[in-house]
């Protein structure tokens, strides 16, 4: 075996040389490369979290916008219900103002012709009573030949009227 | 590999040759040659610095090869964090250069470059090599241990809830437990990685030898030898992978009870 039987010859550059290569390598690479490429690591690492951080917050915030703006929705909407109540009820107020009043004018031009009619009813029943009775006198003087005055016939006329 | 003697040896492969060097080159009277041994670590190195630098972009969208790296990285990450906890970022660093380290030369190891005539050497499969990196991680588990607890350390050899009676027995063997743990380490990965490039090694050996041998001995040994030595490769790309993974694992768990103590 080369590595015992040349072990006394050998030894001191093999130590020596891996000395000096294994040096190189940590130094150069272990020392120089290996935390640059650690630091970009950490740096990626770093900027995926503080962009996943930041996409987080602006969640958060478009969540807490979208809430304000429900809650503003809900208050416009209350306030919109609230002016469409007073507004039904202003009109219907006036509604019935306007009602009253023309009720009032309809009841009042009732009134009045019934009172016309009243009047030209008693008017025309009075023209009749006097019709009557001088149709009762015209024939009572054909008929009989008797004279009835006036008064005579008009009672006469009344009370048949009156009966019926 | 001695084709020419009629078999492959299957140890050959780990043989460490001089480049350059040889005599020159020593510090403090040891010889310090460059050999196939360090090339191929210098190799690791550079294709290891390649990778990461060509995914090191800072891009906030990451190409193919931003996402390998990162994946690399962010997978020796989530290994400390698992076991150590928000402290474990401070040691990525080493447990990353660990991790790259031991996997590249496992992966470059299993190389098919022997088509072009480069002959892949595995500087994991040598105990020198993966002695020294248990050693480092060991030591850097100790140092942490006795700067952050002081002698308080020593209580990792106590568990929690042992009967004071029991105290006297128990130390002693978690004490040889916690001194094992460099030689499990570093043995653990020079035998995975020796064992599967001996036993590709002998396959190999058995294609040519059966291949050399006649028709008969071909269809009865070299063939279904081949077909192993597929299904083997795919086995030692896995091996790969996983005693780099396990190396570092239990660094970190090493590491946790250095950090936390219990």
């Amino acid at each position: 075996m080369p590595q015992i039987e040349q072990l006394a010859t050998t030894y001191a550059s093999q130590v020596f040389w891996l000395l000096v290569f294994f040096g190189i390598i940590f130094f150069v690479i272990g020392r120089g490369m290996v935390p640059k490429v650690m630091a970009t690591m950490d740096g990626r690492d770093k900027q995926i979290a503080d962009d996943l951080a930041a996409a987080e917050a602006a969640r958060a915030a478009a969540d807490a916008e979208e809430e304000s703006w429900r809650v503003q929705a809900n208050k416009q909407r209350a306030a919109a219900q609230a002016l469409i109540v007073a507004a039904k009820a202003d009109a219907a107020k006036a509604t019935e103002a306007t009602l009253a009043v023309a009720t009032a004018r309809i009841d009042e031009t009732l009134t009045a012709a019934e009172a016309r009619i009243a009047v030209a009813r008693a008017a025309a029943l009075g023209e009749v009573e006097g019709v009557a009775a001088e149709a009762a006198q015209d024939i009572a003087s054909r008929i009989a030949g008797l004279s009835i005055p006036a008064d005579e016939a008009q009672a006469a006329v009344k009370g048949v009227l009156a009966h019926g | 590999m001695r084709v020419a003697e009629g078999k492959v040896d299957p140890v050959h492969q780990f043989t460490i040759e001089s480049l350059f060097g040889t005599d020159q080159w020593a510090i403090g009277g040891y010889n310090i040659a460059f050999t196939n041994s360090a090339l191929w670590m210098a190799i690791t190195t550079v294709v290891l610095i390649v990778f990461v630098a060509g995914g090191a972009k800072r891009e906030l969208v990451p190409g193919r090869w931003q996402m390998a790296v990162e994946g690399l990285t962010g997978f020796v990450d989530n290994l400390l964090m698992a076991n150590i906890g928000k402290a474990g970022r401070k040691y990525l660093p080493y447990v990353f250069s660990l991790f790259a380290f031991i996997l590249f030369a496992n992966m470059l190891g299993l190389m098919p470059l022997a088509l072009f005539g480069v002959h892949p050497f595995t500087s994991t499969s040598h105990f020198t090599v993966t002695g020294v990196l248990a050693i480092m991680s060991f030591a850097i588990v100790l140092i942490v241990g006795f700067a952050k607890h002081g002698l308080h350390f020593f209580s990792l050899f106590v568990p929690h809830g042992t009967p004071v009676l029991m105290i006297p027995i128990i130390f002693p063997i978690e004490l040889i437990s916690f001194m094992v743990r460099p030689f499990s380490l570093g043995l653990r990965l020079f035998v995975a990685m020796m064992a599967g490039h001996v036993l590709l090694e002998v396959l190999s050996g058995f294609v040519i030898s059966g291949t050399n041998a006649g028709v008969g001995i071909f269809f009865l040994a070299a063939l279904p030898s081949f077909f192993l030595m597929i299904g083997i490769c795919a086995l030692e790309l896995l091996v790969a992978g996983i005693q780099a993974y396990v190396f570092a694992l239990l660094t970190c768990v090493y590491l946790n009870d250095a950090e936390n103590l219990h």
